[in-house]
């Protein structure tokens, strides 16, 4: 057993800000009142001289612009368990330590990715993409790995034996215990996790409770530590919240960008796809803009939802500026791997077409793309239709006509009782009579000619014997 | 010839005149078997422009490439038509023998968004001829629509009215005038070949080879 610790200690911070584009002095806090306290700052805070712990007063006297950001621990339950469903591209053995990090079991995926270095770059990058900074460890054991992730030191242990060694001079404050512990704990002349495992076990058990030396038995390896794995919802719902109010798409994408990156990571783990997607716009003081987003055919492919997406927002005008970017992805579908050699042809240009038509309809709306199917109907208005893209229609076809047909049918001008269009039209074929639909009460009755110009145009003209009569031009042999 | 020449030359940029067996792969017969002697490597060259010049309300210029466009459909690959000026009549389409199911329709609100999804079309490489017609088309939209073509194997036609400039970077120009059994075809540019006399072509679907009936059959891979 591997395990790869990931404490996030800006989480908190990163939670209610990594939706936004820029920086700047940003704490979250604490506690309310006067008992407000700086939690986190960011870094330019830090960089003014603010620090965790402080009042809230103190902080706003030494930087007057410092923007404060209330804890929101719902928020960061959700966006540990939407990270756990990420990190499971990684491997099937995810376990969520609350509030703080997310432990992985990694042996089995080393082969995978190339080896440990390229395994913890990869989770490292994605993490950053995600808008997290995080401390990766490695140990044999889960809490082993954790400690030493904690105390912020990235340390890679994969032989057993010399753990207790890298675990010795670790504070105690890695061990999260509770405060009253902690300041016995020290008051015995304890600091480093080395003391206290050289103290008598009994005097510990009596003191601190069984508990105290079985964490320290686990983090050692001395005690099993079986973790429960987690398990992803059937469904991918995703939130960044903006620090600041945007109304701008160039910025909205941003945010909507590491959503994605957290859905394909989910996607993978779960090995589906997804068709269709709603994004949502939360508003200060309306209700959220919701746009959806379809595809033709489930997929995972960062770049193409991506761009889909972009595609879509142009067409988008907000109503008010944003202050939240949602994502959800309510069904996942399997992806069914598809046959390599034989069809690779036409199974490429069948998925270059998902792509183009997802495309088009992103930008042009879904009711842009149509195509064409015969209808069995005399009138020559009705024998065809428009249909969905790759459609199929049966059914046979005359001779003799015209490449374009007009949307309606044209009156034509008169010259001394011959029909005109451009000059005198020459009647070259015909007539061919059309006498149908006196059963839904379009009947027509009607000689159709080809005829001609003295420009050279050929042109498809009927005569309207019945309701209005006269010439008509309905079609182009082009 | 060395490994590396024989790479080169296939760039979709380099046309070569004799190019042997190989040629079908990046040219289409255009049915019409005057007009395949009259262009380079005998027919319309894939993964490039065609322009399509002629006036008034229609001189032939769908005819011409019917043939070519039902052999694509017929490989399956897609037909996109990009904002027709008028309904693509699917009876007469049929009878032509294009397998309806490979039309696509792409309806479009202002030439931008029509340029746009040209250049998707082209590029996307399912699509296996793209037809716009272009009111107006600067010379960066058109290279930028040559690039397109050739990345994605297709055959980009566009039609347009017979008094546009002449620089192009269409891969071929025709000009067609009507006549009473076809088109009067110009040759005003062709990669490969200086431009030849007029030819008269025959578009009465009868008097071709491969019409109707053969749509029938089903599709044969080449």
């Amino acid at each position: 057993m591997l395990w790869l610790a990931i404490h996030l200690p800006d989480f908190p911070l990163e939670v209610v800000s990594r939706g936004g584009v820029s920086g700047g002095p940003r704490a979250v806090t604490d506690g309310r009142g006067v008992r407000q306290r700086l939690l986190i700052c960011s870094d330019e805070a830090a960089a003014l001289g603010l620090r965790a712990g402080m009042g809230l007063q103190a902080a706003y006297a030494l930087v007057p612009e410092l923007q404060i950001l209330p804890r929101n621990e719902s928020l960061e339950a959700k966006a540990l368990a939407n990270l756990a469903a990420w990190a499971g591209q990684f491997t099937s053995l995810v376990s969520i330590e609350p509030g703080k990090g997310l432990l992985m079991e990694v042996a089995g995926s080393l082969e995978l990715f190339g080896g440990l270095d390229e395994l913890r770059g990869e989770v490292r990058q994605g993490l950053v993409r995600l808008g997290y900074s995080a401390c990766l460890a490695l140990a044999p054991t889960p809490l082993g790995a954790w400690y030493l992730a904690v105390c912020g030191t990235e340390q890679q242990v994969t032989d057993a034996r010399t753990l207790s060694d890298r675990l010795a001079p670790l504070p105690l404050a890695c061990l999260g215990l509770p405060d009253s512990d902690m300041g016995a704990l020290q008051g015995m002349g304890l600091h480093c996790v080395g003391d206290l495992v050289r103290q008598p076990r009994d005097a510990l058990a009596r003191r601190f409770g069984q508990q105290l030396l079985d964490r320290l038995d686990k983090a050692l390896g001395r005690l099993p530590d079986p973790r429960r794995p987690y398990r992803p919802p059937p469904r991918y719902e995703g939130r960044a919240a903006l620090p600041a109010e945007v109304l701008d798409m160039e910025a909205l994408l941003f945010p909507l960008h590491r959503l994605l990156l957290e859905l394909a990571g989910y996607l993978i783990a779960v090995d589906g796809g997804i068709q269709r997607l709603r994004l949502g716009f939360v508003h200060a003081d309306r209700a959220p803009t919701h746009v959806m987003l379809g595809l033709s055919a489930p997929s995972r492919d960062l770049p193409h939802l991506l761009e889909l997406t972009r595609q879509r927002l142009e067409n988008i005008v907000l109503p008010a500026p944003v202050e939240q970017v949602e994502l959800l992805a309510e069904q996942v579908m399997l992806l069914v791997p598809q046959e390599q050699d034989l069809f690779s042809r036409g199974k490429r240009i069948g998925e270059d077409w998902q792509r183009l038509a997802d495309r088009l309809s992103a930008r042009l709306g879904a009711d842009a793309l149509r195509g064409l199917r015969l209808v069995p109907d005399h009138r020559p208005e009705r024998a065809w239709s428009y249909a969905n893209p790759g459609e199929r229609s049966q059914g046979g076809f005359t001779a003799n006509r015209p490449l374009w047909l007009l949307a309606e049918p044209r009156l034509l001008d008169m010259h001394h009782g011959h029909p005109c269009f451009g000059s005198v039209l020459q009647l070259r074929h015909g007539p061919e009579r059309v006498e149908s639909g006196w059963w839904d009460g379009n009947d027509v009755v009607r000689d159709y000619y080809v005829a001609e110009n003295r420009q050279g145009e050929r042109l498809w003209v009927f005569r309207e014997q019945r309701a209005k009569s006269g010439w008509f031009l309905h079609g182009i042999f082009a | 010839m060395s490994a590396n020449l024989e790479n080169l030359l296939r760039h979709p940029g380099i046309w070569r005149t004799q190019r042997g067996g190989e040629s079908p792969h990046n040219t289409l017969s255009t049915g019409f078997a005057e007009l395949d002697r009259a262009l380079p490597a005998g027919g319309w060259p894939l993964g490039a422009l065609t322009e399509i010049l002629f006036q008034g309300m229609g001189a032939g210029e769908l005819r011409l490439v019917m043939p070519a466009l039902a052999r694509l459909s017929r490989e399956g690959r897609w037909i996109a038509w990009i904002a027709p000026p008028h309904i693509p009549y699917a009876p007469a389409l049929a009878a032509w023998g294009v397998d309806l199911s490979r039309l696509l329709l792409v309806r479009t609100r202002s030439e931008n968004d029509a340029l746009w999804a040209a250049e998707q079309a082209l590029r996307s490489g399912s699509c296996g001829a793209m037809l716009i017609w272009p009111a107006s088309v600067d010379d960066r939209s058109l290279r930028r629509l040559q690039l397109a073509a050739e990345s994605g194997e297709c055959w980009g036609l566009l039609f347009r009215t017979a008094h546009v400039p002449q620089r192009s970077p269409a891969a071929v120009r025709l000009k067609l005038e009507p006549l009473p059994q076809g088109a009067l075809v110009q040759i005003l540019k062709c990669r490969g070949r200086a431009p030849s006399a007029a030819l008269t072509v025959d578009l009465e679907m009868s008097s071709l080879p491969l019409t109707a009936h053969e749509c029938e059959r089903p599709a044969t891979s080449s």
